[in-house]
Parts: structure tokens; sequence; C-alpha cells
């Protein structure tokens, strides 16, 4: 069966409070943290960009079970912050875990989802046959205009998943995706910072999708909420995965694991898979997880996950590499101006 | 091989010449040394001229033939050669006319050292000294000059019983010395409180640990010295030249706080020269950084390694001490245009040996210079009698 | 540096990649092609490098060339790897957090960049070990 063969998380040690953002553009703090369900987000050091995120997910990865890199056979990134509009994240990565020169790669964009779409193609490579893993990764320096209620929330960090055959630490029993055209959220070419449409991203954007993607797989595998251990969703704040677990009919325990936006932010393309590297963090041999990403333009890829004996083999190190929760712990706090300067946001000379 | 003569030295004054381009610097400082010399430009038999980076300070390579031709020397076709050995180039540049002269090949020649620095903004000036280490391995990652020097700074500082203040003290004498040099280019006293309030560059080395940017240049005129009486009655011989090589990059180096090609040279210069350091009166020694100044007393053989602070402290270096270093006020008085330190120490020496050194003059009859390149990977001293 | 510089020695900034004399078992990071022992008799190979070290000694950089001015401070440091070569490097950590004889290890950064539109040039840092 065509699995997660290993996965690795990395979110950079900087973080600025909600707070902290509120003040500088004299908004209630209270107000926001309450709307929004989340207190801090993930800052990336004056060194750190999409690609170098990437790189740490994967190397985070590899650290807890060992690939041959020769056997590694394709790369995909997906971000909405690529270092380059034209060069690949993925052959920077590829060439950072010595995978290259025998392989394949490329970069993806659909907004929050990119990198559950990588694994899609993953899938579909290793389970055909034409290669033995693939490396999908999602990540992002998450930009939010200055002032914009996406500034409480975009943050930076990624996670990697290795999809191989046999021996996974977690099967993949099943994907399908829910695929729109429809203009939730959105950034022109050369411009800075995204834009929205604001309530319009809710129940057109964000609660469409991933019902439609959910429903589908539901009625798929032929299961309901209950069969399952655990659930991920797509969290661009706290309050839209509760409240479209519930919509679903599931319980905030199920989600509990995999919430990780409180205290992390909004990674975009590393949002869902993150959430569902911290539920791998915890998982045992036989937990079922449910996975619906959701990435704005717009569309949702959902996933039924089985998790195996191998995840607690001698074959895979878990603790060879942080967890969430470790990577989420004794930050760094910076004042906004500082997160301006990390964050690309001050007009410097040309 | 012949004994070889200093027989004149010039020097401009050091410091920011907005008004002067690199070729005035060359062409003043020539003039002053052929002129102390008693020597015209028909008499010349060829020309070292030690610099840097006229490439990326002035945008000018070739520089041998330029400053033959600016000295207006081209008509007689002189050969004239650029040597670059980073801050040692005028060092360098010497050892390469004594040994033309020492040879038999050249009778009268002149070394001479220039580097017009402020013609490029501070950012691009830290780059570029950032050469003279490991470009691919060094610059690359980030480390500038002081960086470099900081990093030997606070390895010495783990081991060695070097104090913040005896560090300071290293600058406070030198600008003591400076400010009896008519060329220096800063004549300031300063206090130790200046040195430790003045700002971080590299932790620890602050603002004036670290020596200045500067346009200047120098030239010697060097003969053999059977000769040296047909010009002057007061000729300074050339007692030892040595020159010593070390991995470019400071992370190779066998020990951080010791130059090994200090006491390589060190070594074979009091050898050539039949001497010890007892014997030494006066030393110009590279203080690029305060932190140099330190290794550079104890690397030659002063001191043992650890007591070149407390040496300092107690003014056993100072002017009136028993070793005065750096009498011309060093590199962090005087000023550091790169290419022409090398041979402004042997001005100093000279003019120290003569008796022509005004109110820094110290009883001296052996010198010795000290010019470093990179954090050491180039090291040339001489050593010069009367 | 150069678009070709930069890229001839990709594998050795981002993976640590030197190279061994095998004559005499001498590692070397930064990769030297000539063993400065065994010179022409010496065997040549590459190796890689784990990436754990220890900081030998560092500094904090406070006024850098323009290419790194706005990073500033930063902490640079020689770090001696395991297997014995020594290099340069910066410490992605607090100014305050770097001390001699402190763990690290590699981490994959992005060093500098030739501008805004040149190429960006990635290689490896160190943080410290827990």
């Amino acid at each position: 069966m065509v699995g997660i063969y290993s996965y690795g998380v990395y979110i950079p040690r900087y973080r600025i409070k909600v707070p902290e953002i509120a003040r500088v553009w004299g908004a209630n703090a209270d107000d926001i943290t309450r709307g929004l369900g989340v207190f801090e987000k993930s800052v990336p050091d004056l060194d750190e960009d999409t690609a170098t995120i990437a790189v740490e997910a994967v190397r985070a990865a590899l650290r807890r079970r060992t690939v041959d890199p020769r056997a590694i056979g394709a790369v995909y990134v997906g971000s909405e912050s690529h270092p380059y509009a034209v060069k690949p994240t993925a052959c920077t990565v590829g060439e950072a875990i010595g995978a290259t020169p025998n392989m394949t790669a490329a970069d993806y964009e659909f907004a929050c989802k990119a990198g559950t779409a990588g694994i899609q193609t993953c899938m579909g490579m290793v389970k055909s046959k034409m290669i033995p893993f693939g490396i999908a990764i999602g990540a992002d320096v998450a930009q939010g205009a200055p002032g914009d209620a996406l500034e409480y929330t975009a943050a930076a960090g990624g996670a990697a998943f290795v999809i191989g055959e046999g021996e996974t630490i977690a099967d993949i029993n099943h994907t399908c995706s829910y695929t729109t055209d429809t203009p939730d959220f959105w950034r022109r070419e050369g411009q800075n910072y995204p834009r929205h449409g604001g309530r319009f991203t809710g129940d057109p954007g964000y609660f469409k999708h991933v019902q439609g993607a959910a429903r589908l797989m539901l009625d798929a595998v032929g299961t309901s909420p209950k069969d399952y251990d655990y659930a991920v969703f797509h969290q661009p704040n706290a309050k839209f995965p509760q409240r479209v677990a519930k919509m679903l009919g599931f319980t905030t325990e199920q989600i509990e694991p995999g919430l990780v936006v409180p205290r992390l932010g909004n990674t975009y393309s590393g949002a869902s898979m993150i959430g569902l590297a911290a539920t791998l963090d915890v998982a045992k041999p036989g937990d079922r997880i449910f996975v619906t990403s959701f990435g704005s333009g717009a569309g949702s890829d959902a996933f039924d996950i089985t998790v195996t004996d191998a995840i607690e083999s001698e074959g895979f190190n878990r603790s060879a590499a942080p967890s969430v929760a470790k990577l989420l712990a004794n930050p760094t706090y910076l004042d906004y101006a500082l997160y301006a300067k990390h964050k690309g946001k001050i007009v410097m000379q040309k | 091989m012949r004994d070889v003569a200093v027989i004149g030295v010039g020097c401009t004054e050091f410091g920011e010449h907005w008004g002067t381009s690199f070729r005035d610097l060359f062409v003043k400082a020539g003039a002053l040394a052929l002129e102390d010399a008693g020597v015209t430009g028909e008499n010349l038999d060829a020309l070292y001229v030690g610099n840097m980076s006229a490439g990326r300070f002035v945008e000018q390579e070739h520089i041998g033939a330029l400053i033959a031709d600016y000295a207006g020397l081209a008509t007689n076709h002189v050969p004239s050669t650029r040597v670059e050995a980073a801050c040692a180039s005028g060092g360098l540049a010497f050892r390469q006319a004594v040994i033309a002269v020492a040879s038999g090949m050249e009778d009268i020649v002149v070394a001479a050292g220039v580097e017009k620095m402020t013609d490029v903004g501070t950012g691009a000036s830290v780059d570029m000294l950032a050469s003279a280490a490991d470009r691919e391995w060094e610059g690359f990652a980030g480390a500038t000059f002081p960086g470099l020097y900081a990093m030997i700074a606070t390895d010495y500082m783990h081991r060695y019983p070097l104090t913040r203040e005896q560090l300071a003290q290293v600058a406070v004498k030198n600008h003591e010395n400076g400010a009896r040099n008519p060329i220096a280019q800063f004549q300031n006293r300063i206090t130790i409180d200046t040195v430790l309030n003045s700002s971080l560059v590299a932790d620890p080395l602050r603002l004036f640990d670290c020596s200045p940017i500067t346009d200047g240049a120098a030239a010697v005129v060097v003969v053999p010295l059977e000769r040296a009486r047909e010009f002057t009655d007061s000729p300074v011989r050339v007692l030892a030249s040595a020159q010593a090589s070390d991995t470019i990059a400071l992370h190779d180096r066998r020990d951080i706080s010791t130059l090994d090609a200090s006491v390589a040279a060190g070594k074979r210069a009091f050898s050539q020269a039949g001497l010890t350091h007892k014997d030494i009166d006066m030393v110009e020694v590279h203080d690029c950084f305060t932190i140099a100044e330190i290794c550079a007393i104890e690397d030659l053989g002063f001191c043992k390694k650890g007591e070149a602070g407390r040496l300092t402290e107690e003014g056993v270096t100072a002017l009136g001490g028993k070793i005065p270093v750096n009498t011309s006020g060093g590199l962090k008085a005087c000023g550091h245009p790169v290419g022409a330190t090398g041979i402004k120490q042997i001005y100093e020496i000279v003019n120290q040996l003569r008796g022509d050194a005004g109110a820094r003059q110290v009883d001296a009859e052996i010198g010795m210079a000290h010019n470093v390149g990179g954090t050491g990977a180039t090291v040339v001293v001489h050593i010069l009698g009367v | 540096m150069s678009v070709s510089r930069f890229w001839r020695k990709i594998p050795q900034r981002y993976n640590l990649i030197g190279t061994q004399c095998t004559t005499c078992g001498r590692y070397f990071f930064p990769p030297r092609s000539l063993c400065p022992d065994c010179r022409r008799s010496g065997k040549i190979v590459d190796h890689k490098f784990n990436g754990e070290g220890t900081v030998v000694t560092y500094t904090v950089v406070r006024s850098a060339s323009d290419q790194f001015e706005n990073t500033t401070p930063y902490v640079l440091a020689v770090i001696a790897l395991d297997e014995g070569p020594r290099l340069t490097s910066q410490i992605a950590c607090l100014p305050e957090e770097a001390k001699i004889g402190m763990r690290v290890h590699s981490v994959f950064r992005r060093i500098a960049a030739d501008g805004e539109s040149g190429v960006i040039h990635y290689g490896t840092k160190f943080v410290p070990t827990e």
C-alpha cells in the first residue's frame, strides 16, 4: 500500500504575539485573539526562507528514517512564497539531500494546499511504480499585508512527507479532491501581498471545498467521522477547522492534536501538513486519521490514513527529529519592528 | 650577495586626502625619497611598488607601469614591478628591492608603497579588505577583517591573562606616539576610556581597537652598501630581510592566537643578522588591531605568550620604555594605507636610527619592522642598523 | 560572487562535502585537492561530514560589508568539526548565547544574495545543540 514512509517538520524559533501586532494598528487584541483563536505566529530568521525551511523539514524526515538518496525519484515543493518566481525550490531541496541528478522535480502553487497536491502526485508516481520514493513538501514564509487581518496569522514553517510503498508508517488508503474556480483569496504576479474577499472566503471558499472533499471521501470509503481517531483540517485560524469539524460530525478531541494554529499561526502550504505531522507525533499503530486541506482558488484534498505498526518499529525513529510540540515550545519573541525587518516589510534602499 | 643600505626615505601625510589622487600620492612620496637620497630619476635602475588593491579601490591594475610613467621614468623604460601581499605589500616590495640589490642585479632601486582607499564607501572598503582573507570560505560566510582578528582576541583572552584595559592601552600608547608624528593620520591623545567607550565593531574589538582607512604613500631608496657613501653620510644598513607564509584562512592555523609566520619570519631575520631580540632597540609591528600588536610582540620573541599585555600596561613598549613599539604611532594612529604601511615602517626606523625622529626620538641603533598580510598568511620582517 | 563560482561548490556548501587524503588519513573541510602533507603522493577522495562540531572561538560582527550589513549583529565563529577540520561560519543564535566550547550542528540557511534580482547563495550555518 502506498503511504507515508517518513515525515519531518521545521518551524523557525521566532514568534510575534497577536497583541503586539494589534498594538501597532490600534486594534483590540482581545477581540482579535478571541475571534481567530490564535495567540502568536512564527516568524522566520533573517536568513530563512521557503527553501531553507523546506530543506530542514526534509532533513528532519530523513533523520527519522534512512532513505537511499538515489531512490528518491521526485521532489515537489508547494508554496506561495517560493524564493524565485522562476527556478524551482525543489531543485535546491533535491541538491541539499543528495537526491540529484536522477530525479524529477517541480514547484507547485495552489495557495495553502500546494503541499498536499504534491503528496497526491507522489502517490501516483509511486503506485504506478515510476519511482520508489517521492517527497512532497509544503512550506511557506506566509505574507499578510500590513494592517490586514491576514497579518495576525500569516506564519512561517513547513512539513515534508516521504511517500513510498510497503513498510510505510501510515498507509494512505484513499485520496480525493474537490476543485473549482473560486476567487476567494489571490495574489497577482509582482504584488507583495495577497488580497482576499473578506467574508466571501468562508462559506463559498473554505467551507464549501473542505466539506466537498470530505463528503466525497466519506462516501468513497464508506466511513463516518466516528470511524476515525483523529482529524486534521486546514487551519487559517482556529475557528474554521473547529466549525467545519462540527459541521461534518468530528469532535473537538479528534481535531485537538492536529490543531497547531493557536501557537503557530497559518503556515499556508505547510498548514494541514504540519497538523498531520503533529497528529503522527502522537499516533499509535492502528489509528485512523482523516485529513482535508484547503487552498484558495480553490480546492481541497482529502486523505484517509491508517497508521501502521512500522511507526513504532526500529526502522523508524520518531524522536530523531523534534516533534511539532517541541518546535512550538520555548520560542524567542520579537516586537513589530524586528518582525517587519525579518519579513522584509521595510522599504530598503535598492 | 652584497650588503644593502637605505640612503633616502620619503612619506606623504597619512589621512583622508579627498583632493589627492592615487597617482599624486605616489609621485609625492617618490619625490620626497629621491630628494632625501640625493638621487635623480635618471639614476634609478628599478622600481618595486607595494599596493594591495588599486583594482578594487580605483579600478586600476598594471600599477608597476602606471607608477613608472607618472614618476617620469617611462621614457627611460625603468623596470617597474607591483608587489602584492595584502597588508604586507609594502614590506614585500622592500624585500624585493633588497633582493634585487643584494643579488647584484640592480644598483639603485626604489621601494615604495601606495594605497588610495577613500574613493569607495566604507562598506566596499570592508569587503575589499576581506579579500586579504579567504574569500571562498571566510568572506562568503560573512567574515570581516575585524571579525577575524576579533576571533583571535576572543581566543587569546580565553587562554591568556590579557585584560580589556591592557588591550586598550596599546591604542593609547600608539596615539601618544602619533601625536608626536607630523605625518600621522591621528594626532590626538586618547585614554583607555576613549577606547572602552567607542562602539563595538566585532566583539571584543571596538572602533578604537581598529586601524583606520587611510590614503598615503611612502618610498625609500636602496643601494649596495659599498656605494652608500656616494649619496649620504648616514646610510642605514639592511641587516636582515625575511619572509614567511602560512594558511590563508584563520581556521586552518595551528594556533589561533599565534601567527606562526611571524614566528618563522622573526627567527629567520634574527638568524640572518646574527642577533636576538635583546639587540633590537625599537620595533614597528603590524597593529592592524590592538590584539595584533599583542601577538606580534610575543610572536617575534620579545616576551613569552601571554605577557605582552602586562608589558604594555607597565610601559615597557612605550616611547620611554625598554623596547619602544610603534614609535610612528603604528597602524592605529599613523594610519594604514595598506600598501604603504610596510614602507612607512622602514621610513620610521631610518628616521629613528639617523636621529631625525623629532619629538618621538628614541635611542636606537638597531630597529625591526614587522609587516603582516591578512590574518597572518604573509609576514615580512626586516632588521636595520647603523 | 559570480554565478559559476558559487555553483561550483554547491555540494560543498549545502552538504558539507569536503575531502580526505586516503594516503595519510587527514580530513579537509573546506575541501582541498592537494594534501599539504603528502602533496602529489596523496590520494584525495570526497568525504561528507556529519555537521557536528564545537566552537573554538567566535565574535559578534556589528559592522559588516554591504552584503551583510542588514543582518548585524551576527555571531561568526571558527568551528571544529568532530572529524577534525575547522571552518568559519555564522552561528544562528543570539549573541549572548554564543560560548567557546559550545556544541553546534549544521543547518541549511540563506547566506547572501546577489542583490534583489541576482542568484541567492544558500549554504551551511550552525546552531547550538541542546
